[in-house]
């Protein structure tokens, strides 16, 4: 009973009018800054070889046809915006954007897989049904009011990545020792003002531990009203900082406009008139007093089955790695797609040996023959990327005429300022072993 | 994982000193370096007219002796590519080895080539000069014979030796009339900073040019079987391949250090990472680094004078030499470059 009420709650269609536009918007700049950075050739189109997620090696850059992925992609933010032809868009938008993701897992992003994540929601969502191009020109599709839980599923999604973050940050390293930030830093000492500060232990620690309340306390500041506009100015002022500090591209602007989603229909009424005076429509003629509802006919039921499984899961991944034994950070066996940011400085080297199992013939690979330099790093420090590369090592040098070939890995990790120790077990070929979900016991023990 | 307890009461108070630490490579270093590696590259050049001039054994023993202290000198500049060196790829076109003696046979037959063209990479610089002066010919006065009766021998050689001479008084001027100043200035954390540059590009020469080139390609750890005859200075009649490793290493190790032999010592990486040990509560870097390059001392020593017949006679010292270089380049490419906050490569992109 108190279910189907709640689901039969309206709230303005203003809300999502206006996050669609934003995160449209947003996503249009974010793509342009990578194309200007010139990272679509660098990333994806220089490298000879590209990491794959399991099941996902079809995922592939096309050459020179990568650009036309990006440009589709780039398209598609724009019928997002505009609310043209909606639902093409976002289901374009999040394919595209998803294979682009998925083309090579060195460049594995929490703020990429947001995205994706954001998208996929925005999928099952009416999104287009207010100030936009689709219900200006279908009456049928234009309302004033959705269903509350549809604005509630982004506060709810936004909130999973927040507090996850927090809990990722409860732990020994991050909070009794401040690592690895008491590393990261003083790497910033010459930004003004606070340059000076960062070399300061205790400052290490400060931030540490307000970077985790902020991340568990935040979502519940944003929704309590009293608590709302202090924590958005909190929201601002934290990803502000934390661009300045570290290299996170436009990940701290999305989440600041991701936030406003927190706020009244009032302020989102007031965010499309602003637009509104830019491109000279009101949005008076959306304003039809009519509403959708979950039990109506108006509004599609099986979008509310998707969108809870999909939530339910979202509640759960991030908890796989409970699953693994040894230390996470260490092995990384249900690191990703798990809101685990900013959480380790981890750096290693990886020096692979070729050999002749018959003969006992053996030679090392120079890895900058094969990958680039921000490749190899981020093989060097995970596990499966590096069983991938073995694969491929393997195969290039049997079909290069060489027999019988085993792969050995001589590899070295120092994670938050250890001194670094043996990572993968050297006795072990890697051609034998596979990336698997499974636990991979050919890492060494931390 | 640093166990010695709270660091917040013994907090440094005042940061370490980049720009200071930037100076005393460039005037320690890399400014001495190239000066003191020009004047006998002007020197080379100035022997290698009289040989040219006139070419006797005399004259061949004096371009002979200038070559092997050039090379000698060479190998102390030769991780600095950075600046107008980068820009010219002054390494490339000064010491790419095995040279390519077809090549190099090719062009003085013909007559015709262009030494600035990438295709002549491995036609030029002290490997080609090498052969041309010790490996042209059997005997000593074969070698005059190809000079005496060819212009075309006499013009490469004249054309080599100017053409090193022209690159490195670039580089060197180039850092006294300004580079320096913006070398010193960009003193910054960002990816392109002069810091982050020059630890980028001194790592890639020990990985490339002093591990593999000079120890691991010719002893086979890349290839398999050992390919004895790409040692440096393969051609020289008095093994100089040994002692030239030797000094690069000397100066790798004292460019980390920050013991320069013409200033003394000064900020240098190791202080870097002694600094930030104390302020982390991290693990002892700089120490390990040392005990790593103390180890590769001790093996190196017993490596004969001749690489290229220790790769032949007996490889496993080779062998062993690579893994003691290879334990510097574990400490060095992981653990200081993550003290550091150096990104590899000096590429910028984005993190979580």
């Amino acid at each position: 009973m108190t279910i189907n009420t709640y689901l039969n709650k309206t709230t303005k269609a203003a809300s999502l009018a206006a996050f669609r536009i934003l995160f449209g918007l947003l996503m249009l700049i974010s793509l342009l800054r990578f194309v200007a950075l010139g990272w679509i050739d660098k990333l994806y189109i220089a490298p000879d070889f590209f990491f794959s997620y399991i099941g996902f090696s079809w995922v592939q850059p096309m050459g020179q046809w990568t650009y036309l992925i990006f440009a589709i992609c780039g398209l598609s933010t724009i019928g997002i915006s505009f609310g043209y032809k909606y639902r093409l868009s976002i289901v374009t938008f999040f394919l595209t954007f998803t294979y682009i993701e998925f083309m090579d897992k060195t460049t594995y992003l929490n703020h990429y897989y947001f995205i994706s994540v954001m998208a996929f929601l925005m999928i099952w969502l009416p999104m287009h049904r207010y100030y936009s191009v689709d219900a200006h020109k279908d009456e049928d599709l234009r309302v004033q009011y959705v269903p509350k839980w549809t604005v509630d599923v982004i506060k709810l999604m936004l909130g999973i990545v927040y507090f996850y973050a927090g809990l990722a940050k409860v732990n020994y390293d991050w909070l009794v020792n401040a690592l690895p930030l008491k590393i990261w830093l003083p790497g910033s000492y010459d930004l003004p003002l606070i340059g000076g500060l960062l070399e300061q232990s205790w400052v290490a620690y400060a931030f540490s531990w307000s970077g985790m309340i902020y991340d568990l306390a935040i979502p519940f500041l944003l929704l309590w009203k009293p608590t709302r506009n202090v924590a958005f100015l909190i929201v601002v002022i934290f990803h502000l900082l934390t661009r300045a500090l570290f290299p996170i591209g436009m990940f701290p602007y999305i989440m600041i406009v991701c936030t406003l989603i927190f706020f009244d229909a009032k302020v989102h009424e007031r965010i499309l008139d602003s637009i509104a005076k830019v491109i000279g429509k009101t949005r008076l003629l959306f304003d039809n007093g009519l509403s959708i509802t979950t039990t109506n006919k108006g509004y599609g039921n099986w979008s509310i089955y998707i969108v809870g499984v999909f939530l339910i899961l979202q509640l759960l991944i991030p908890f796989r790695h409970l699953c693994y034994p040894d230390n996470l950070y260490w092995t990384e066996e249900g690191y990703r797609f798990s809101w685990r940011v900013m959480l380790m400085e981890k750096a290693g080297t990886a020096t692979f040996k070729i050999v002749d199992a018959e003969t006992g013939k053996r030679f090392y690979v120079d890895n900058r023959d094969f990958l680039t330099s921000f490749q190899e790093k981020q093989m060097s420090t995970q596990p499966d990327m590096i069983v991938e590369y073995a694969h491929y090592l393997h195969d290039h040098f049997t079909n290069q005429g060489h027999q019988n070939v085993e792969i050995f890995v001589e590899s070295y990790v120092t994670l938050n300022g250890a001194l670094s120790k043996p990572f993968i077990n050297p006795k072990v070929d890697l051609a034998k072993e596979n990336d698997t979900w499974g636990h991979k016991d050919w890492v060494l023990d931390y | 994982m640093g166990c010695d307890g709270d660091m917040s009461d013994s907090k440094p108070n005042d940061l370490f000193d980049r720009s200071s630490m930037l100076e005393h490579w460039a005037d320690g270093f890399i400014i001495p370096g190239y000066e003191s590696y020009l004047n006998k590259i002007i020197s080379l050049e100035e022997k290698s007219q009289i040989f040219v001039g006139n070419p006797t054994v005399d004259n061949l023993t004096e371009i002979r002796v200038a070559y092997s202290y050039a090379y000698s000198a060479w190998q102390e500049v030769s991780m600095f590519e950075i600046g107008k060196a980068e820009e010219l790829s002054l390494r490339n076109q000064t010491n790419i080895y095995p040279t390519n003696v077809l090549l190099i046979t090719d062009n003085v037959n013909t007559g015709s080539y262009n030494l600035e063209l990438p295709s002549n990479i491995a036609a030029q610089g002290f490997p080609a000069l090498d052969y041309l002066i010790h490996g042209i010919a059997g005997t000593d006065n074969e070698i005059l014979d190809q000079y005496i009766n060819s212009s075309n021998h006499k013009n490469y050689l004249t054309d080599l030796t100017t053409r090193m001479l022209t690159l490195t008084r670039d580089v060197y001027t180039d850092w006294t009339t300004g580079y320096r100043e913006t070398f010193i200035a960009d003193d910054g954390s960002s990816a392109s900073s002069s810091v982050n540059r020059m630890v980028n590009d001194y790592l890639f020469y020990y990985e490339r040019f002093l591990r593999a080139g000079k120890i691991a390609i010719p002893s086979g750890v890349f290839s398999g079987s050992p390919l004895a005859n790409n040692v440096e200075a393969f051609y020289s009649d008095e093994p100089i391949n040994k002692y030239l490793y030797i000094n690069s290493f000397t100066a790798f190790r004292q460019f980390f250090e920050g013991e320069s032999k013409y200033t003394g010592s000064g900020p240098s990486l190791a202080a870097y990472l002694d600094y930030i040990q104390v302020l982390t509560n991290g693990a002892d870097i700089s120490g390990a680094i040392t005990t790593a390059m103390n180890n590769v001392e001790t093996v190196s020593a017993d490596l004969g004078n001749d690489l290229n017949m220790q790769v032949v006679e007996d490889n496993s010292k080779m062998l062993a030499t690579y893994d003691a270089l290879q334990v510097i380049t574990v400490f060095m490419k992981a653990d200081m470059l993550s003290a550091l906050n150096i990104s590899v490569d000096y590429v910028d992109a984005d993190g979580d």
